[in-house]
């Protein structure tokens, strides 16, 4: 090698140092790359400011249309025309198995409402600065809302239930907004059910920063997705609902300019994402199993069980002060005076049902039959129906209240400040006469209250989609491909390795009669072959 | 002491390939059946495809062989001794008669082996093979008109009672085959070797 080379390499070797020292003026510390507006720099976000609204009123200032965007969202709404059944659903209408359903008790719902103030059913939704931007768009991790200050955050600490909650700085969390995050999308949707993880089973805080195996694409050493990286948002409108799921998306991967069918597998994956083999045979399946039937093996994987029983019937047992009993097993509550008996469960294996992406459901004043568990939703979709996909879901067991007399469900009135709220009178028939009374004047329902009510048991449905598994840890063949699968009761599918034609056992009793024939008739063969022998001797 | 050639060698290549794959298809099929455990089901599937497309390959020169040579009337059934030679399974074997039939080069199947033979490659063979590519095949048929015909579970009840049909011939075939000589491994060794000793 010449000198002269040698020093060229050199050069090429030292030259970028300073280019790349010198290239990317410093930046603040604190400001993101991916903002163009430092919101510290807002006079209208100075403050300081006594109330939510008041913050909201400054956002709106600049964001003018961004309040009236919050206003066509279930996120505001509570409320989903479901095109295909033609129900209205939304927690306006729907009810659940786990608190029921809001009539009456909007103080204590309504702090997971993107609003301020819904604390009767008087709440004016066409008014913007009700809107609540900075439960979305908190960085900071100190804005929260009070469990019972309808949609508020608490203006001075305040305790609740043994835990302090302490009032957030609002011009603070006002400087400091940004997009939405785990954290911001968590404390509603991690805290479902009136807790961590109770819900869903497959959303709670263990998401907030998930090791691989609980979710590979929220994994923070990994892909680090956000929610909304997924559930993309145009116009604080969010795709992604539990109402009417993309069972069968159809655009493929995600192409800017073109439809989309996020928050979809398949807008990133494509429709055939394994490798073809020989036989092609997971493509395949992909056209009738959704991909988290596979790939979400388990959920209530990241440490934190998930509730799986609900029994109303049993709640009310108070102490000689009047405190609701509280009983606890392995650091779970499983009795508690206000609500009654809880069953929980960690890494819950999923039920599968055929699944279109509709949900029908049970609502108030529908018949129902109280003599077996009662579907308060249930998967629409039939076997081998186009568009229905085999799809894991968490069975949800409930007990509540149903009137004896018409055979419909029924609501309680739970929380609120007069003494028809079950969390004050412990009184079912205050409560569920006024829980009643509520959701007619509300239109939530037309039906009545006889004043007879007894205890149903009830399942709800509730599709499984997150905690997405590595592929080492994805399902394997024999996990549906067996007698006890997971699929073993699944209708409407001949599976191999599970089915059977019920002739199949004389197939068996021939093989082992012609095995035997076959023996005996070797043994005779033998027998008489030695006995020859012996007579020649 | 005399030998007689009796099987060429692609007859016995034929036979003993056969003989591989069957018995390979037979363990992963029964494995994908959920009648054994023994093997992952992955696995089985992969093996159990290329096994059954080596067989169809193997099938479709060995017709393509016999019709050439002739050799496929060695297959076609005869009801011509064919009670003897069950008389003779049923009986006489026991008390030592003679077979009543010679093996030789232009007839190398006793009436019983023909029927049986023709009843395996006519019947059980082809049931097997239409069956199995029909499974292997069902995503392409299924959206379409055959899809509303044909029910997966019949086509895969076919393939099962076929699999029991041939394990009643294997049973039946090995017993006979391989111990009903003179000795009474002559026959398995003529297949090992092509030749058939000195017969009497």
């Amino acid at each position: 090698m010449s000198i002269r080379s040698g020093l060229l390499i050199l050069s090429l070797v030292l030259l970028p140092l300073p280019i790349l020292a010198s290239e990317t003026p410093a930046l603040p510390a604190e400001t993101s790359l991916s903002s163009t507006a430092d919101h510290r720099k807002f006079e209208q976000l100075a403050g300081p400011f006594q109330s939510g609204p008041e913050v909201t009123r400054a956002c709106l200032e600049c964001h003018t249309e961004a309040a009236l965007q919050v206003h066509r969202s279930i996120h505001w709404t509570w409320r989903f025309e479901q095109p295909e059944t033609g129900q209205t659903l939304g927690k306006r209408f729907a009810l659940n198995n786990l608190c029921q359903g809001i009539a009456g008790s909007y103080e204590r719902c309504s702090s997971c409402h993107v609003g301020y103030g819904w604390e009767d059913e008087h709440f004016d939704f066409t008014a913007e600065d009700r809107v609540d931007c900075l439960v979305c768009h908190d960085t900071t991790g100190t804005y929260v809302k009070f469990p019972t200050g309808a949609g508020h955050p608490p203006y001075e600490d305040t305790p609740f239930r043994g835990r302090l909650f302490k009032a957030p700085d609002l011009a603070h969390v006002a400087r400091h907004v940004g997009r939405s995050s785990r954290e911001t999308c968590g404390t509603c949707h991690f805290e479902g059910g009136g807790g961590d993880a109770v819900k869903h089973g497959d959303l709670d805080s263990s998401l907030l920063a998930p090791p691989r195996h609980v979710d590979v694409h929220m994994d923070p050493d990994g892909l680090n997705f956000s929610c909304a990286t997924c559930h993309e948002f145009t116009g604080h409108i969010q795709q992604g609902s539990r109402y009417q799921l993309k069972a069968a998306p159809e655009a493929g991967v995600a192409v800017p300019g073109r439809e989309s069918d996020r928050p979809a597998c398949q807008s990133c994956h494509g429709a055939a994402p394994h490798d073809t083999g020989i036989h092609n045979k997971l493509n395949q399946h992909a056209e009738f199993i959704a991909c988290q039937t596979c790939h979400v093996p388990a959920i209530a994987r990241g440490g934190l069980p998930t509730k799986t029983l609900w029994d109303w019937s049993v709640a009310g047992r108070r102490d000689e002060q009047g405190r609701p009993v509280v009983e606890m097993e392995d650091g779970l509550v499983v009795y508690d005076g206000m609500k009654g008996a809880f069953q929980w469960e960690e890494n819950l294996v999923p039920e599968y049902r055929w699944f279109d992406g509709n949900m029908h459901y049970t609502l108030l004043g529908d018949p129902i039959d109280p003599s077996a568990p009662v579907p308060v939703n249930r998967p629409l979709g039939e076997p081998g129906q186009p568009g229905a996909r085999i799809w894991p879901f968490k069975i949800m067991a409930g007990r509540q209240p149903y009137d004896t007399h018409y055979n419909t469900l029924l609501v309680a009135h739970l929380f609120g400040r007069d003494e028809n709220a079950f969390w004050r009178g412990y009184d079912w028939d205050a409560a569920l006469a006024s829980g009643m009374a509520t959701a007619r004047r509300t239109g939530q329902t037309e039906a009545g209250f006889s004043g007879e009510y007894g205890f149903v048991d009830t399942r709800m449905y509730w599709p499984v989609n997150h905690m997405v598994a590595p592929r080492e840890d994805a399902l394997s063949c024999e996990s549906c491909h067996s007698v006890d699968g997971r699929l073993a009761d699944l209708p409407g599918v001949y599976i191999p390795g599970r089915d059977r034609h019920p002739w199949e056992p004389f197939g068996w009793l021939a093989v082992w009669l012609t095995l035997l024939a076959v023996m005996a008739h070797g043994l005779g063969r033998y027998l008489i072959h030695r006995r020859r022998m012996r007579g020649a001797a | 002491m005399s030998k007689i050639p009796i099987f060429t060698l692609f007859e016995r290549f034929w036979h003993w390939t056969q003989t591989i794959l069957i018995f390979g298809l037979l363990f992963t099929g029964l494995a994908l059946h959920g009648s054994h455990g023994l093997m992952a089901y992955d696995t089985a599937l992969k093996v159990h495809i290329v096994m059954a497309l080596s067989l169809i390959g193997l099938w479709a020169f060995a017709i393509f062989w016999h019709g050439v040579t002739g050799e496929w009337r060695q297959y076609v059934p005869t009801h011509r001794g064919l009670p003897a030679v069950m008389l003779y399974y049923a009986y006489g074997i026991f008390s030592g008669e003679a077979k009543p039939f010679v093996t030789s080069p232009s007839s190398k199947h006793n009436p019983l082996q023909r029927l049986a033979y023709f009843g395996f490659k006519a019947a059980i063979a082809p049931a097997l093979w239409v069956s199995g590519l029909l499974l292997l095949t069902y995503a392409a048929w299924k959206g379409t008109f055959m899809g509303d015909l044909l029910p997966l579970a019949w086509v895969a009840y076919a393939h099962v009672a076929a699999t029991f049909a041939l394990m009643l011939f294997l049973i039946g075939h090995i017993y006979m085959a391989s111990t009903t000589g003179h000795p009474w491994y002559a026959y398995l060794k003529s297949m090992v070797t092509g030749y058939q000793e000195s017969q009497k």
